[in-house]
């Protein structure tokens, strides 16, 4: 009896859907490609003894998407839904390559000075204007929709359509190269031979899960996604906590777009953090979170956001040329799709209940 | 008296304004640079905007289906459309075939997502994620690289101008009638059917039109079939006047329709709104780029911010009219 109850418990878990689906993937490159788990240790120039392997890239290049996730879940968990965090990315790292700029201010730029290892600007200030400007961004979404009322799917396509015209805007237009090494480190640095961006999404995954679940700011989140009018009945300043969510999101968005500029070495406003939006809403589905709001989990939208960038690097390892990712991710939506449908939640539930039913008669 | 003066513009106030604004920019646009003053100008909006009006009317028909209803899918089944009927008559198959070949195709894929979002309860902006991703992955599948069209019915089609009567000088394309065929239709069906009227039912309310005994099912499912028939129709148009077809084609289209059919006043909660006001929206952002290009030294991202703030100004107009139409 002890042990139905375990089992029902596990399966209610929003972390078991994405844990399953994230073990199915291992367990096929287990199957196809044994290497795919390899780990190593090689000794880094710069940053000394670091681990490589697939497993280590997944992390480090899907933690941008896992920041971007991690924002989403708060907003869609409020009933919104946020379409500008690839447009703030974008922004976060016009705005990174354009303050490092080496020939910002200088009157004659050559070649040289535009490629030279330095910068215009102390990294401090680079980081909070970043910040600043994604924040900005998400405080604009957040003033959009709970003060203007505007419905979040347009207020947020709003910055949507226009933030990259502002990212090219700050470039100029231009693809900005970054030469300036110290910036390189949030994409590319290690510590303790881990990558740096792992730490940093650590660090935001637990800001936010102190915010959440250790004041009451959660349950006023859950509680807007469920019933926004009832929220307000029972004296919740519910436009203030849909801001909050918004304004989360965008500074999520910053630090992804802090983190992909310096990983890429460059800031391109069109291609920068394309179609992570996308991708982040599909992570938080994935980690069971639905987008009518409400009920939500941080760590099992990461865990989404793992589950897609380990099927990317699948997919890449198999040969598939990059264009054609998508039709292959097109067939991971509908196993989401197939795998969260009331009717595949039905059979599953009656096959673990009946094998429930039998052990207790077996006691 | 005073009181049908208000009810009329409760009613149609946005559409007004849409078009207000749109008659401002245009003029705007000719006040700054008389070249834009030929009535050429005027009808360049539709030869260079007719995919973008397709797609955006089945848009608007799946926005006011309400129910969080939305395709994401229309600028990648451009790109497929536009790669397999290029692929296709690089292999030799007759025009004749492609054509209706794609319409299928499009239609199929529309009522497949439908079917998804309906049966399986999915939410429409999920299933068609999964649409985008499907079809623009098939159109790389099929050539990484843009291919030619070299066929000749499609090249009278893309090449033959039509002359407008009574006005010199001024031109359009066969391919440019689609876009306003599909218009009338779009009109036909959403004021004058059954199905349309359907449609605002289940936009106002989907219990209450399942409750009145409406086939809702049906209906959604039909609904998504017919924004396929649109962008199937929207990448023949854009093969078409492009002669080529590419799986980069109308990268981020769904957005342009999408803001085009809220400047036009539709609601994106359904069930308020209508086709006419996209037809307007996609003028709108015909003119914005038209303005850019004439211009010359404007850099293209202005288009970007010019949509975004524009579809800022039209949603403010609507929230002011909605409260109005409340208050009445």
């Amino acid at each position: 009896m002890k042990q139905t109850t375990f089992l029902k418990k596990i399966r209610e878990s929003q972390l078991f859907w994405p844990l399953v689906a994230w073990a199915l993937i291992l367990l096929f490159n287990a199957i196809v490609a044994p290497g795919f788990f390899k780990l190593g240790i090689i000794e880094d120039p710069v940053y000394g003894k670091r681990l490589y392997g697939n497993l280590v890239d997944i992390f480090n290049n899907g933690a941008p998407l896992m920041l971007v996730a991690i924002g989403m879940t708060l907003v869609i968990a409020t009933g919104g839904v946020d379409l500008s965090v690839g447009a703030v990315i974008a922004i976060s790292a016009a705005m990174g390559a354009v303050l490092i700029n080496p020939a910002l201010g200088n009157q004659l730029i050559t070649n040289d000075i535009l490629t030279r290892n330095a910068t215009n600007t102390p990294l401090p200030i680079i980081i909070l204007a970043d910040l600043a400007a994604g924040t900005l961004c998400g405080l604009w979404n957040g003033l959009l929709v709970s003060r203007a009322k505007i419905q979040p799917m347009v207020a947020t396509l709003i910055l949507m359509v226009a933030g990259r015209g502002i990212a090219q805007l700050i470039t100029n237009g231009q693809i900005m190269t970054i030469y300036y090494t110290p910036y390189f480190w949030f994409g590319n640095g290690y510590i303790l031979g881990l990558p740096v961006s792992i730490y940093i999404v650590t660090a935001v995954l637990l800001l936010a899960w102190l915010l959440v679940r250790k004041t009451a700011i959660g349950l006023f989140i859950e509680s807007v996604g469920i019933n926004t009018k009832s929220t307000y009945y029972s004296g919740i300043n519910e436009k203030n906590v849909k801001l909050l969510a918004y304004t989360f999101c965008g500074f999520c968005g910053a630090i992804a777009g802090l983190i992909l500029s310096s990983y890429v070495h460059s800031a391109d406003g069109n291609n920068n953090g394309l179609n992570y939006e996308l991708d982040a809403i599909l992570s938080v589905v994935m980690g069971g979170t639905l987008m009518t709001g409400g009920r939500f989990s941080l760590l099992a939208s990461v865990i989404g956001a793992v589950v897609i960038w380990t099927f990317t690097v699948t997919v890449y390892s198999l040969g598939v040329p990059a264009n054609a990712l998508l039709a292959a991710k097109a067939v991971l939506v509908l196993l989401v799709i197939l795998l969260y449908s009331d009717y595949s939640r039905r059979l599953t539930n009656r096959l673990f209940e009946r094998r429930g039913s039998q052990h207790d008669r077996a006691n | 008296m005073i009181e049908r003066i208000k009810t009329f513009v409760a009613r149609y106030g946005a559409l007004l304004l849409t078009l207000v604004i749109f008659l401002s920019v245009y003029f705007a646009g000719g006040q700054l640079y008389p070249a834009m003053r030929k009535p050429q100008v005027f009808f360049n909006l539709f030869i260079n905007d007719s995919s973008l009006l397709l797609v955006s009317i089945g848009m608007t028909m799946v926005i006011l289906s309400g129910g969080g209803g939305i395709d994401l899918s229309v600028g990648g089944m451009i790109a497929l459309v536009s790669t397999a009927s290029a692929a296709l008559l690089r292999a030799g198959v007759s025009p004749f075939i492609v054509l209706p070949l794609m319409i299928v195709m499009g239609v199929a894929l529309g009522a497949l997502m439908g079917w998804i979002i309906q049966s399986l309860k999915v939410q429409p902006f999920i299933a068609t994620l999964m649409g985008l991703f499907f079809t623009r992955g098939m159109a790389y599948i099929i050539s990484l690289t843009s291919v030619t069209i070299t066929n000749d019915v499609y090249r009278t089609f893309a090449l033959t101008p039509i002359h407008i009567p009574f006005i010199s000088k001024a031109y359009i394309y066969p391919t440019t009638l689609v876009g306003p065929i599909m218009l009338i239709v779009a009109i036909y069906l959403s004021f004058f059917t059954r199905f349309g009227r359907t449609i605002y039912a289940m936009g106002n309310n989907e219990q209450s039109a399942m409750l009145m005994g409406l086939p809702v099912a049906r209906t959604k499912i039909l609904v998504y079939a017919f924004s396929g028939l649109c962008s199937a129709l929207g990448g023949i148009v854009f093969s078409m006047s492009l002669l080529a077809g590419y799986g980069q084609f109308a990268t981020g289209m769904e957005l342009d329709a999408i803001a085009s059919v809220v400047i036009g006043g539709t609601s994106l909660s359904g069930g308020v709104g209508n086709v006419i006001g996209t037809l307007f929206g996609v003028l709108i952002h015909g003119t914005i780029v038209s303005i850019l290009q004439f211009n010359g030294t404007l850099s293209s991202w202005w288009t970007r911010i010019g949509v975004g703030v524009l579809t800022l100004i039209a949603i403010g107009i609507q929230s002011i009219f909605s409260v109005k139409t409340k208050r009445s």
